[in-house]
């Protein structure tokens, strides 16, 4: 088990950002933080983000031919990344 | 973020098992100390493997450096740690993360701590600490297993000379004799005696493998420091 910031090249090619501030809502318990201090297995099928509270499933990444399949059901909210200036100090 | 083609440099051999990596590449647009680069290599019959490695290099460096430890089974360190000569290309896409990052903007007192080469980021800092003249009061605890295993050991003692550096080590398996640092696995005890108290709200990057990390979180939290004033990175087999 690895943390968010193993997967930022990933999340920041889907999302077209940096989201390893942007902060996430679990949608099994409510526990907020930051993506780069969720707990990430990458070798699942695809790349699966887990709550680090309750272990629910927040994300789950496949990419297949170049493209990528993006499950995010296990986000109940996800912060828009801040913007580099402001992004420093969370 | 796209990929683009890096050019190999230079291969520097650090220790046994882990070499720093100069790379040339084209329209680079420059990092933060502490983010990563995600490589790439295709086999011959299109199959690819991805890994992340640290930067190690400061953004006021020349060059960028990447330092990668060749782990047993690893399918790309073992190539990188192992094949990789001048002048051969690489596909990398970068700089990566926007969280496990420090500049002077963010203060301190600045408590780095590594777990083997969970260092590399944290030697980035550094560099760039020194590199912009700041006075940022920095402490390192570095822990390796031998003292043979411990990555830009010279740099590190040149920069505990600095004023306002201090660098302390952990050997957790081998100890030469006469040895004045730690000298066991980072604990709770451990992380009392080396890291600022809670009262001094030291900024704290951990970064090292995942149950290092655990670790010294876990201490740091229970000891009274802020959540929000420690940022961990883990590295593993199976990522970085």
């Amino acid at each position: 088990m690895l943390d968010g910031n193993a997967i930022a090249g990933t999340l920041s090619a889907v999302f077209g950002a940096d989201m390893t501030l942007a902060v996430s809502t679990c949608g099994g318990c409510g526990a907020r933080g930051p993506l780069a201090e969720t707990a990430v297995y990458l070798h699942a099928p695809g790349l699966v983000v887990r709550c680090r509270t309750c272990d629910s499933v927040l994300v789950v990444v496949v990419e297949r031919d170049g493209r990528y399949c993006v499950d995010v059901r296990g986000v109940a909210g996800l912060g828009e990344p801040p913007r580099p200036a402001a992004g420093r100090r969370p | 973020m796209n990929w683009s083609i890096a050019t190999v440099v230079d291969v520097l051999a650090e220790t046994d098992r882990t070499v720093s990596i100069v790379l040339e590449v084209p329209g680079w647009p420059g990092h933060r100390a502490g983010q990563h680069v995600d490589v790439r290599l295709t086999a011959e019959d299109g199959y690819q493997a991805q890994r992340s490695y640290s930067i190690a290099s400061a953004p006021d460096d020349d060059t960028l450096v990447l330092t990668v430890e060749r782990l047993d089974d690893g399918e790309v360190s073992s190539y990188l740690a192992g094949e990789l000569r001048a002048a051969d290309e690489l596909e990398l896409r970068g700089p990566i993360g926007g969280y496990f990052v420090w500049d002077g903007s963010l203060g301190g007192p600045l408590m780095l701590i590594g777990g083997g080469s969970g260092i590399v980021p944290l030697r980035a800092m550094l560099r760039h600490r020194i590199a912009q003249s700041s006075t940022v009061p920095v402490r390192l605890l570095y822990s390796a297993r031998t003292r043979a295993d411990l990555i830009y050991h010279d740099e590190l003692v040149a920069a505990a000379r600095e004023p306002g550096i201090d660098v302390r080590y952990t050997l957790t398996r081998d100890q030469p004799e006469g040895w004045d640092g730690y000298d066991r696995r980072v604990d709770l005890e451990l992380i009392r005696d080396a890291v600022w108290p809670p009262a001094d709200r030291p900024l704290v990057y951990v970064c090292g493998p995942t149950a290092f990390v655990e670790v010294a979180a876990d201490a740091l939290v229970s000891l009274g420091h802020e959540p929000g004033r420690i940022r961990t990175e883990r590295f593993g087999p199976t990522g970085r």
